[in-house]
């Protein structure tokens, strides 16, 4: 009847979260797949060089990479039994709910190159979404410019590739991942002019160790600090990028301090000359579009991102569905993992016949108990990091708001005062932004806070991660497209 | 070690060590930008580095707008895309 | 209770802020209620065509033709604020039967004053260059135009409060007030409302706001999806379609109906529809829907198979039986007017309805007549105004 393949669990990506949740759910004896976009297992955390070429290694550039080659090893090992079925290098771009599960369209992520066969249909009892997120970004005059990259965008690079893309680095924004950035470039032997963090942390950092309650991201920490003594980087605080000059490429950023409400100090601008490569990064935006098109219902976490709700199994709202990583909440690598094992356990649990409850009921406890650890201190990072409630006063008229299709900060306050787009989907309507190739991705956060008048509502950044197709798929992929069993319906409006 | 890769960029040879992606071997060879934005002409390059923004798109092996950051550079490969110096200069 | 006016219109769609503006320049006093945003429906979920190629000699031709002046003459100075184009309609047939039904329809219209031309497969092809070679002959209709749909409405409607109309967003009619079988204005979310006149502009759900009032109009969402390609320069320079497009547009049936619609865009993404199918206000993504649009769409041109999609898109035409759309003074309900079900063809009909509903409102005979629109015409007059009142208990 169909050609397509139907497994027990289905896991969209191979990052922590998704490595965990496969590994768990195949080792359980479920038939699981799993796709990730990437051309191998990772996510952004653990992205490492190709294994084909660099079959060894070491994870120099990494934290945790035991717990890694851990997780891989029960990857490949469910692989190689033929109990996972691993696609590699292809994209979901649509999931829809059907009677009996979850039917999910995949696509190769380069029609170029070494395009990654696979299949274009995938249906599934249950569906573990590990999609992982990418940085959050603030627009900033001149962040446009070659040069400029997501702060995360440097860190996959190097660990990628195994190089730098430029010499003299500014990183800024907020959050204790521009430690490890900064780290990074420096151990790859880049320079870093300095690290421009927005908040005061007078009370944590350097004392990480102390402040935070979860050892290894403690000893992570004090690495970082080691680090940046050794290679004498200024790390700055209450500071933030207010421009980034340069007329074809970067080539000098102009920093200002922030007060203690997060506003811009005047007179306080300082330039940093001699810089051709900056990294932003103001915490991190979860990809929902998929959980979102699922119906899953979502919540607004203590960093402002919008988050799929999860009950302590990682079940969404939505039956079958499970989310885990950062789609659940942003929080770190350590927490991914953990979260997906739940969900892997939970997943296989609800599709199998047999499962020894007396044994599960002592592992759930411990699970949750560590998660619940790493959520506390994921929490207190987030509050220890808000976006600095001025970051509105550094653009101007001219600034690039929407970086694919062009929409100036100009373009929205004119659509806001006079054709009353006062939320994100009304300024997609009148400005455009969001349009573009990247469906918002990158603007949507910054275009919520400006249409708003309270910063960015549920709403909009809802209405922002509507994407009905996830990532761009040619006409003639739809031409073969096998009909979907759906009985269940949604209704608009 | 890894070998050497020899591909082309707008006809003129690129070389990067085997395992870096189109967009890294570009940048290696002191490629910045390679795409030209529709309405200002700005010149763009690697931004969000793991395939979300699509502002590393470039023309790979006649294959158009495919993402710098995702595609693996191999033997041979022919990539196209704007000239840096073709971008306008800011005003 | 809020300050009183003229003229309460509900709904911020195209047709409720082109009602807004032509009765501000009536000189009547205005008030405008959203429950959401401005073009926050349909008008935002659609194409901004303004078709007069596919309507079939009849009322909504004269309607088109005299809405069609109305963006052209009276609005000629803000064609920009809402990109207008004048970028001219192509219909294609495919077939040696759809030729023939092409070529009789061609003139008809052409008896009606519609300039509709004839094109050889080589007149085509200068117009079209990557048009199917399948193609075997097409009509052109230079007076088919353009707009960008959400910026007509909320521009619109940014111009009546610039007259003096007062905007409401974020408020939801929930009944109405009247006074002896009259209706006299609504109650909101923000408090009641009074007015002379209260204009049902809400599209799709002007069912819905109707039956508040006891009144019959049924209007239904007729279903369809559009596609969003990827930028390119430009490979699609007018508005084309397939000759079994018209048929679709007339036919009751409640199955997915599915006909190329394909057009570029200034912003350089080509829009791909068309499908229309009445499933109530479903939003599920429909597989067979998107496969027959891309089937449909690389038939027409087949460069489109390579090309991507970025996103898709889903509206609800507010689709009336007879294919008509409701216009004009209830009698039924006396005091509450209707300017709704102009299912696939609202944005083009919006200004010329907005522009007869204003002369109406102020008491004047309206340039053309509204008779063949007449909401009272599905019926219904003897619940009038008891109903009204249980509304409003
Ligand atoms: C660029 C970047 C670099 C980072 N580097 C560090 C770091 O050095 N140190 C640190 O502490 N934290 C880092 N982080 C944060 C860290 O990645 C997360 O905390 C952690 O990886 C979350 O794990 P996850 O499994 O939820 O998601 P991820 O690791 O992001 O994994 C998600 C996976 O899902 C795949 N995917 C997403 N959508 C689809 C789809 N539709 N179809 C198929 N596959 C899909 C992606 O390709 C990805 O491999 C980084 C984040 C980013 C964005
Ligand atoms: C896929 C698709 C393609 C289309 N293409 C074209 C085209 O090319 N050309 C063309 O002319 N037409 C096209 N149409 C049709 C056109 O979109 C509609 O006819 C038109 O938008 C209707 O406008 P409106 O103002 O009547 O309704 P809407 O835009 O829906 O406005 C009604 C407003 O009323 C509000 N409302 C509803 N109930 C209440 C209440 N109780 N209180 C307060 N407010 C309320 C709603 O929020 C809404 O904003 C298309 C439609 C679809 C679905
Ligand atoms: S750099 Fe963002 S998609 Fe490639």
């Amino acid at each position: 009847m169909s050609s397509s393949q139907h497994y027990d669990v289905a896991i969209i990506g191979a990052g922590p979260a998704g490595l965990a949740a496969a590994a768990t759910a195949a080792e359980r004896g479920a038939r699981v797949v799993c796709i990730d976009a990437n051309d191998q297992p990772g996510g952004q955390f653990w992205r490492h060089r190709p294994e084909d070429t660099h079959p060894e290694d070491d994870g120099s550039l990494h934290h945790d990479w035991k717990t890694y080659l851990r997780l891989r090893a029960g990857f490949d090992a469910a692989a190689a039994v033929g109990s996972l079925c691993f696609y590699p290098g292809r994209q979901v771009w649509m999931a829809q709910r059907e009677d009996n599960g979850f039917t999910l369209r995949t696509t190769a992520s380069a029609q170029a190159g070494r395009a990654a066969p696979g299949p274009q249909t995938v249906r599934a009892t249950q569906l573990v979404v590990c999609a992982g997120g990418y940085d959050r970004q603030l627009p900033v005059p001149g962040w446009d410019l070659p040069g400029v990259m997501a702060a995360g965008g440097i860190q996959a690079f190097i660990k990628a590739n195994g190089m730098l893309p430029g010499k003299r680095f500014v990183v800024a924004g907020t959050g204790p991942f521009l430690l490890p950035v900064a780290a990074n470039i420096a151990e790859a032997g880049g320079a870093v002019a300095a690290v421009c963090e927005s908040a005061d942390l007078t009370g944590w950092f350097p004392h990480l160790a102390t402040a935070a309650r979860v050892p290894a991201k403690a000893l992570e920490g004090t690495e970082y600090a080691k680090s940046f003594l050794k290679h004498r980087i200024p790390y700055r605080t209450r500071t933030v990028v207010t421009e980034v000059l340069g007329s074809d490429r970067v080539q000098a950023v102009r920093t200002a301090k922030v007060d203690s409400h997060g506003r811009t100090v005047q007179g306080s601008e300082r330039l940093i000359e001699d810089v051709d490569a900056v990294g932003f990064g103001w915490g991190f935006t979860a990809q929902m579009e998929l959980p979102v098109a699922l119906g899953a219902e979502t919540r607004v976490d203590d960093d402002g991102s919008l988050v799929g709700v999860v009950d302590s199994q990682q079940h969404s709202s939505v039956p079958g569905l499970y989310l885990a990583g950062e789609v659940s909440g942003v929080g770190g690598a350590a927490l991914a993992v953990v979260e997906g094992v739940i969900a892997g356990r939970a997943a296989a649990a609800s599709t199998a016949a047999q499962s020894s409850a007396a044994e599960s009921s002592a592992a759930d406890v411990r699970l949750a108990r560590k998660a619940g650890t790493y959520r506390a201190f994921a929490r207190a990072m987030h509050l220890a990091h808000p976006v600095p409630a001025g970051w509105q006063d550094w653009l101007r008229p001219e600034t690039t708001v929407c970086r694919c299709e062009e929409v100036t900060a100009g373009d929205i306050a004119a659509a806001k005062e006079h054709l009353c787009a006062t939320d994100a989907r009304t300024m997609k309507s009148m400005t455009r932004t969001g349009m573009g190739w990247c469906q918002g991705k990158v603007c949507g956060f910054a275009v919520s806070c400006l249409a708003g008048t309270e910063g960015a509502s549920a709403e909009s950044l809802r209405s922002v991660a509507k994407r009905p197709v996830s990532v761009p798929v040619t006409l003639s992929e739809l031409l073969t497209l096998e009909d979907e069993q759906v009985l269940e319906t949604t209704t608009d409006h | 070690m890894s070998h050497k890769i020899n591909a082309t960029f707008n006809d003129r040879p690129l070389t990067a060590e085997d395992g870096t992606t189109v967009g890294a071997a570009l940048m290696t060879n002191g490629v910045t930008s390679w795409r030209n934005t529709r309405k200002e002409g700005r010149p763009r390059g690697l931004f969000c580095g793991i395939g979300v923004c699509f502002d590393c798109l470039v023309d790979v092996d006649g294959e158009p707008n495919q993402r710098a950051c995702m595609v693996r550079l191999t033997e041979g490969m022919r990539i196209n895309g704007a000239e840096p110096d073709t971008a306008e200069e800011e005003a | 209770m809020n300050p009183a006016s003229d003229v309460l219109v509900v709904g911020a769609g195209v047709v409720g802020s082109a009602i807004a503006y032509f009765a501000t320049l009536e000189g009547l006093s205005v008030t405008v209620l959203e429950r959401g945003l401005p073009a926050s429906g349909t008008s935002s979920a659609c194409e901004g065509n303004i078709l007069v190629s596919d309507k079939e000699p009849g009322p909504e031709l004269e309607l088109t033709k005299y809405s069609l002046g109305v963006w052209k003459q009276d609005l000629a100075e803000h064609a920009d604020l809402w990109e207008f184009e004048g970028k001219g309609g192509i219909i294609v047939a495919s077939r040696e039967s759809s030729l023939a039904s092409l070529n009789r329809l061609t003139a008809a219209q052409r008896s009606y004053g519609v300039d509709a031309r004839e094109l050889s497969t080589h007149q085509l092809r200068d117009l079209e260059p990557n048009i199917s070679p399948g193609a075997l002959g097409a009509a052109y209709y230079p007076e088919d135009s353009q707009v960008q749909p959400m910026l007509a409405a909320a521009q619109l409607l940014r111009m009546a409060r610039a007259n003096g109309a007062r905007f409401f967003p974020n408020t939801k009619v929930a009944g109405f007030l009247n006074d002896g079988g009259k209706v006299t204005g609504v109650r909101t979310s923000a408090g009641n409302f009074a007015a002379g006149a209260v204009a049902n502009a809400t599209g799709t759900w002007a069912a819905d706001l109707a039956a508040l009032a006891g009144a019959n109009v049924p209007v239904k969402p007729r279903r369809g999806f559009v596609m969003v390609t990827e930028p390119l320069p430009p490979m699609i320079h007018h508005k084309v379609y397939a000759a079994e497009y018209v048929d679709n547009v007339g036919s009751s049936d409640a199955g997915l109906q599915s006909s190329p619609v394909v057009e570029g865009t200034p912003a350089g993404s080509i829009l791909i529809g068309s499908s229309r199918e009445r499933v109530g206000f479903d939003g599920t993504v429909s597989v067979p829907a998107l496969r027959a649009m891309a089937e449909n769409a690389t038939e027409l041109f087949p460069f489109l198979n390579k090309v991507k999609i970025l996103r898709h898109y889903h509206g609800f035409r507010p689709y009336c039986p007879d294919h008509l759309p409701v216009i004009g003074h209830d009698e039924r309900a006396p005091g509450l007017w209707h300017a709704s079900g102009h299912e696939g063809a609202g944005i083009g009909l919006s200004v010329g309805t907005g522009k007869l509903m204003a002369q109406a409102l102020a008491g004047k005979e309206p340039d053309l007549s509204l008779a063949p629109f007449a909401p009272h015409r599905f019926g219904g007059f003897q619940s009038g105004s008891t109903t009204i009142q249980e509304a409003c208990a």
